[in-house]
């Protein structure tokens, strides 16, 4: 009798050395339900898969039933949440950057996801893809040109009270007249608002279930992060709770990016090949990403999802370098270190949650950026938590908050100066006049190889919305099925198919994915709470886990 | 005619296999050929196991059992997959090369619709290995 293991192309070897496992008579997958529809097997968790599942369906017919009723409802909620808890989701916010900091240089740092002996599933390169993939590539295609541009204007406008109430939308005390200054004001909020802040928020999601999991043996679902919290308490409705709004924030939350990105597409293919802005060519955009994504979870994490996101970055850097040195090269160059220094100049400023006077920025920008990052955190979170076992606490957060911090300042500097460039030294505001999803195009019009760079421009679009569909495919049918990775596939095709499907009823629906993107963001209040408490779980755990090592 | 026959196994469905565990104890004996017990297994906590160390030890309390029971040789080889639901074919299939066995025996379903967009594990690796594949129907 001999025995071995070996690991799968590059996997992980065994043992992975001291870890404190919890003790739980909880078996995984013991609330499941196995079975078939016609030839195609299922292995669902039970209340989540059903309620989640339902509750959607009820949702959409809700939205497309009674529009105004629920468009007015929605934005009720969302002004609400985002003005009346904007200090809440400030605080909250510099709370979950600190404990990041602090984990960084704690002692806790040393702990290693997977136990002590744990080697790395992904080298940096094919992590680091993945993870910025599915944490906010679209975005920065859209807001890349757009929000320094937004910042550097409303700044320069100054600022205008009425009845004692800020009524501008600049940045702090806005910098009237002042061009230079008003771009490093614009340059740091937008960084804000790109920088530590949300990747805090996805590092915090992400390490309480990368923790729980690999360190702790539990699920790999959300629910599993509140074990030190609720003990066994959390396998029943406590946790089915927890899980099924993740499910709901997830699929809304791809949905209505999915609905926007089709949109945004449409105008980019518009401007570049004249074709037609309507709702058919939106509903074919939506259905082509969502096929490919389709193709891409059958083909699963490693040859599927990790190679996207690989091709992905590639492209995303090559457009970047390209920029940078068909632009204003030596002014990016100044600008980035000058950003930077704007950006830590202006932290305290901009991340104080009481007593603001720039209540539009601070509520209609901040507080709805962070509402927003953190809805999408289960997500984004859980995934980042798939592919991060082997590395140690330090590593992490030092790859998942301030690589990516550093990325998008470079990022926002290149592409949000080369369009504040163009304005202030050569009067072209073409760019600055468009609507939010030509601004990139409209840019890259006067740069040479405008034909090239604008095609590239629009495969990245469709190409990071494809990431974000099939990553989110995955995490929705592990949530589903109670943490279980090994459902039969065909339930992550049901997943992703679903999405799409849910994306072009919206979309065809007057006001659909308004109301529910309100809805979606409206879901980041009860996170909030949730991610809270799960600094206190990784504290927790982490405690435990220096005292098993 | 056979030295080394591999059995992939799915420790979550341990019941429905004895078939397979027949077959392949008896045509180990008739050869007096080894077999390896294959498992694939993410390394997120599942059904069978919680860690990837506590997965190797109940493939190889497997593997000893049926050794006892059926008076085979036995090995245990466990294989970590980040996403087994999909990679189980390519892993088996490189599994059953390295390990230089010469016999699969395998459990497979009785194909259906869904086999011409997913082929099951078995129809992949009888397509594609070097090796003698013996499916059982379950």
């Amino acid at each position: 009798m001999t025995d071995q293991t070996t690991e799968a192309a590059d996997g992980i070897p065994s043992p992975d050395g001291a870890a404190h496992i919890i003790e739980t008579d909880y078996e995984i997958g013991q609330d499941n339900f196995e079975g078939s529809v016609g030839p195609f097997g299922f292995d669902i968790h039970n209340p989540v898969f059903a309620i989640s599942g339902l509750a959607i369906v009820a949702f959409v017919f809700y939205t497309l039933a009674l529009p105004e009723q629920a468009g007015a409802v929605f934005s009720w909620l969302f002004g609400t949440v985002t003005k009346g808890f904007d200090w809440f989701f400030l605080g909250s916010a510099n709370i979950f950057v600190i404990f990041c900091l602090f984990l960084i240089v704690s002692p806790f740092g040393s702990v290693r996801l997977g136990g002590s002996e744990a080697t790395p599933d992904y080298t940096y390169v094919g992590w680091f893809a993945m993870l910025f993939a599915a944490g906010m590539g679209i975005g920065l295609m859209f807001y890349g040109v757009s929000e320094p541009l937004s910042h550097f204007a409303s700044s320069m406008g100054g600022t205008s009270v009425e009845n004692g109430v800020r009524t501008d939308w600049a940045p702090l005390g806005a910098a009237a007249g002042n061009e230079a200054e008003a771009a490093r004001l614009g340059m740091a909020a937008t960084i804000f608002h790109w920088g530590l802040h949300p990747w805090a928020i996805y590092a915090v999601v992400a390490l309480a279930l990368a923790l729980f999991s690999y360190n702790k043996g539990l699920p790999l679902t959300i629910r599993s992060a509140f074990y030190p919290i609720f003990g066994d308490a959390v396998w029943g409705w406590v946790g089915h709770v927890i899980d099924i709004l993740a499910v709901f924030a997830t699929l809304f939350g791809l949905a209505t990016s999915l609905g926007f990105g089709a949109t945004q597409a449409n105008a980019g293919l518009n401007e570049l090949f004249g074709i037609a802005v309507g709702s058919s060519t939106e509903v074919i955009l939506i259905s082509v990403i969502t096929a490919i994504a389709l193709v891409s979870v059958l083909r699963g994490l490693d040859g599927g999802v990790k190679v996207l996101s690989e091709i992905n970055m590639g492209l995303a850097f090559a457009l970047l370098l390209f920029v940078l040195l068909a632009g204003p090269t030596l002014f990016l160059l100044a600008l980035f270190w000058d950003s930077l220094l704007a950006y830590l100049e202006y932290l305290p400023a901009l991340s104080n949650p009481i007593g603001r006077e720039d209540v539009n920025f601070s509520q209609g920008w901040t507080s709805f950026y962070w509402a927003w990052w953190i809805s999408w955190s289960p997500f984004v979170g859980m995934f980042i938590a798939r592919v991060s076992r082997g590395r140690s606490v330090r590593e992490f957060i030092i790859c998942v908050l301030l690589i990516p911090s550093m990325v998008c300042v470079l990022w926002m500097s290149v592409f949000g100066g080369t369009a504040m460039h163009q304005v202030i030294a050569d009067g072209y505001t073409v760019a600055q006049e468009a609507t939010l999803e030509l601004k990139l195009f409209k840019m890259l019009d006067v740069m040479p190889l405008a034909g090239i760079t604008s095609l590239i421009g629009i495969v990245l679009v469709i190409v990071f919305f494809v990431t974000s569909s099939d990553s989110g495919s995955l995490v929705i049918d592990t949530i589903t099925a109670g943490g279980k990775v090994d459902a039969p596939v065909p339930q992550r095709a049901f997943w992703c198919i679903f999405e799409g499907a849910v994306a072009i009823v919206l979309l065809l629906s007057a006001g659909g994915l308004q109301s529910l993107q309100s809805m979606v963001i409206s879901t980041g209040l009860p996170f909030t709470v949730v991610l809270l408490l799960m600094c206190y779980a990784i504290l927790r755990g982490l405690i435990s886990e220096r005292k098993a090592t | 005619m056979f030295q080394k026959i591999v059995v992939p196994v799915d420790l979550a469905h341990e019941a429905v296999l004895q078939k397979t565990l027949t077959v392949a104890a008896e045509m180990a004996r008739l050869y007096q050929a080894a077999i390896c017990f294959v498992g694939v297994a993410s390394a997120s906590p599942g059904p069978v196991a919680r860690t990837p160390e506590d997965y190797a030890k109940k493939l190889r309390a497997f593997a000893e059992a049926q050794a006892a029971t059926h008076g085979v040789t036995t090995e245990a080889h466990a294989i970590q997959s980040h996403d087994p639901a999909v990679e189980m074919n390519k892993a088996l299939e490189r599994a059953v090369t390295e390990l230089g066995a010469d016999l699969v025996v395998m459990q497979s379903h009785v194909p259906n619709v869904a086999d011409y967009i997913w082929a099951g594990h078995g129809a992949h690796v009888a397509a594609h290995s070097r090796a003698s594949v013996f499916l059982v129907r379950d």
